[in-house]
């Protein structure tokens, strides 16, 4: 056997027989999946609760096309008891309270969820304004088409088993790498090695051969839980996932190689590693989406490698987007890779 | 004390092996004018010795004097500051893969890989030196693991993990091996059992070159001795030949009431004597006269006789003072 497939085989054999480490690289991230696919499973399809108090002609008295919105955006409940409702909608129990005093239909809402709030009052905006076109008799001159642009099929699994991917395979490079280094050092096998007939590179490739193929198998187990459990559906363009993990773990190696240069503890080293990619995952958008973020946190994650793995990996695994798309986001990371490897090995230590 | 004359090992190029009827393996090193300073401190301060082909070389002193540093500077992790080392004419800190074949290092009996059994970690070692798969079984063999094969190191005791490492440190049958305290924290019945695996290693012709603050352990093993403190040498000869050099008085003990004191003094003329309820002890430098006329006495019941050993000259040469 040579030099390189013992030493990889060694590394392979020594993490999965590390119960914590697999853990943590594989179960927990995949709990987060199950977890999130479990909460945002019909997100959107909620209905706003409305308790109406006494009569409404409004909704009451609805011509047949209004009827048909009404029941599919509102969820009616009725009240005799105004001051109690009015208290459910404080409580968040209920989201207005719907009344008609003459020609006015009153909306009383809570700014406490103002998404709600919004919600609300454009959704009886435009029931009064189909009630009051259907009482001129004329066809509706205006129309109004909406076409999301994802694919139909873009639930919240679509948009977390990326992000929750590139997390896992983040922290998974990283924490070998930077655990690796600490207890090769600590333990003298560093020197050991050192002293062995092998070019110290074997020594590199192997280590970097073993944390591609954690990634691999990471990536199989989130894409088989994805799609087996949570309907996940791939775009065209997915297999460029693995060009693309084979960069953000070489990317993240190189923190943890950083992280193991600077730590003198194994403690230390995965405290520093936790330090970098816990906040990191939150700024690149691995848990939620950035969409509502202020504008310096979007420029702070431009820089951030794990926000252009996720990015590549959303655009190919399900948004649609062509191989292309994966190119940038692969340069970004191999340059990551060359800057952080560059100032780890000025770093490096062979012993403490 | 082995029955070997170690002189014979130092002048002779053939070494023991060779001299006993053994294949010759072992490697000349030879170390002139060592030097390595960290900051102030010169850790090592011109060192030179000589180790012939299967000689058992022990550097012996406290911690702290440098015997680690040196042996690393003849390993080749550490290149020299000034002076040289070489191996049969090779200097090891170039790590010319050649010359790292024809060496077995063991650096702390806790470098293995993590979570790897016995078999598998000579395994590894073994395809890092492109052996056959079949030499594991003989190292398993000639260190005693045949039954903890299939164990994690982590499950090892620690005079298990020393023996796993030398024998991965023999993985590769080298001509030369360096241990670095092999038998540093392991209980007296681990460090006998261990003596044992390193003096078969030396017997087929190896050169071994050991450290250790163990005295016992380099009279015992070794053929010649270099005694280090502060970075210096301060003396190299056998243990026998230190020992004697040291002309340290022998100490005879008496069983209480064996002898009475007034007695004692008689026979020991101007030698001092002490008594307390272990006994009476009498120091002299003239033991064959005093034996003589206690055994004209008869008083040779519970008699125990003690020369000066190797720790005597350490701490002769180091001085006896604690040192943190």
């Amino acid at each position: 056997m040579k030099p390189f497939t013992s030493l990889a085989r060694a590394m392979l054999k020594g993490f999965f027989r590390d119960k914590m480490a697999f853990f943590f690289a594989v179960i927990f991230p995949l709990m987060f999946l199950v977890l999130f696919g479990g909460i945002f499973t019909d997100q959107g399809a909620s209905r706003t609760d409305v308790i109406q108090v006494g009569s409404v002609p409004v909704l009451d008295e609805a011509p047949k096309e209004v009827k048909a919105y009404l029941d599919e955006s509102l969820d009616i409940t009725r009240s005799s008891d105004e001051k109690d409702a009015v208290q459910k909608v404080r409580k968040g129990d209920a989201d207005a309270v719907i009344s008609q005093d003459g020609d006015r239909l009153v909306v009383r809402y809570s700014q406490a969820d103002q998404v709600k709030a919004a919600t609300v009052q454009g959704t009886f905006q435009s029931i009064v304004q189909s009630v009051n076109l259907a009482q001129t008799g004329e066809a509706p001159r205006f129309t109004l088409t909406t076409d999301r642009v994802e694919d139909d099929s873009l639930k919240s699994i679509q948009y977390y088993t990326p992000g929750l991917m590139g997390w896992a395979i983040a922290s998974g490079a990283t924490f070998g790498a930077a655990t690796n280094l600490v207890v090769w050092r600590r333990n003298g096998l560093l020197r050991r090695l050192r002293l062995a007939p092998i070019p110290t590179r074997s020594v590199v490739l192997a280590r970097v051969a073993v944390s591609i193929a954690i990634a691999i198998v990471q990536a199989a187990i989130f894409l088989g839980v994805g799609i087996g459990l949570f309907g996940l559906r791939l775009t065209g363009s997915w297999p460029m996932i693995i060009p693309l993990l084979v960069c953000g773990t070489l990317a993240f190696m190189a923190i943890g190689l950083l992280a193991g240069a600077v730590a003198k503890s194994e403690e230390a080293a995965v405290g520093i590693a936790n330090f970098v990619v816990l906040p990191m995952a939150f700024l690149s958008g691995s848990f939620f989406p950035l969409d509502g973020a202020p504008g310096y946190v979007t420029a702070i994650s431009k820089v951030l490698p794990l926000k252009h793995l996720n990015d590549g990996m959303l655009d190919t695994m399900v948004r649609g987007e062509g191989p292309s798309s994966a190119i940038v986001p692969m340069l970004v990371l191999l340059g990551f890779a060359v800057v952080v490897t560059a100032i780890a090995s000025r770093l490096f230590r062979w012993d403490d | 004390m082995r029955g070997r004359d170690a002189t014979v090992v130092m002048t002779s190029p053939q070494g023991v092996g060779a001299r006993l009827g053994f294949r010759l393996v072992g490697v000349e090193i030879r170390v002139e004018g060592l030097v390595m300073t960290y900051g102030d401190v010169r850790a090592v301060d011109d060192v030179s010795f000589t180790v012939a082909p299967g000689e058992f070389f022990g550097l012996l002193g406290p911690n702290g004097a440098g015997k680690t540093t040196t042996l690393e500077m003849i390993e080749g992790l550490r290149k020299p500051q000034s002076g040289s080392v070489r191996i049969d004419d090779h200097e090891p800190w170039r790590r010319e893969p050649a010359l790292q074949r024809r060496m077995g290092v063991q650096l702390q009996s806790s470098s293995f890989f993590e979570r790897l059994t016995a078999r598998e970690q000579l395994d590894t070692f073994g395809a890092l030196y492109g052996v056959a798969a079949g030499r594991t079984d003989e190292m398993l063999e000639q260190v005693g693991l045949v039954d903890k094969a299939g164990v994690r190191t982590e499950d090892l005791s620690g005079g298990q993990k020393q023996r796993l490492s030398i024998a991965c440190a023999l993985i590769h049958d080298p001509e030369v091996v360096f241990l670095d305290e092999p038998t540093a924290a392991l209980d007296p019945q681990a460090r006998r059992n261990l003596w044992d695996v390193l003096r078969t290693i030396n017997a087929s012709g190896r050169t071994v070159v050991l450290t250790t603050h163990h005295m016992d352990e380099a009279e015992v093993l070794c053929d010649r001795v270099a005694i280090m403190d502060a970075g210096r040498i301060l003396e190299l000869d056998t243990p026998a030949a230190l020992v004697r050099g040291l002309d340290a008085p022998v100490r005879i003990s008496l069983a209480p009431g064996t002898l009475s004191v007034d007695d004692a003094r008689a026979i020991a003329g101007g030698d001092p004597v002490t008594a307390d309820d272990q006994g009476t002890t009498i120091t002299t430098r003239e033991p064959s006269r005093v034996l003589t006329a206690l055994a004209q006495r008869d008083a040779l019941d519970g008699l125990s006789v003690k020369g000066a050993s190797l720790e005597d000259v350490f701490l002769e040469l180091t001085g006896r003072e604690y040192r943190a």
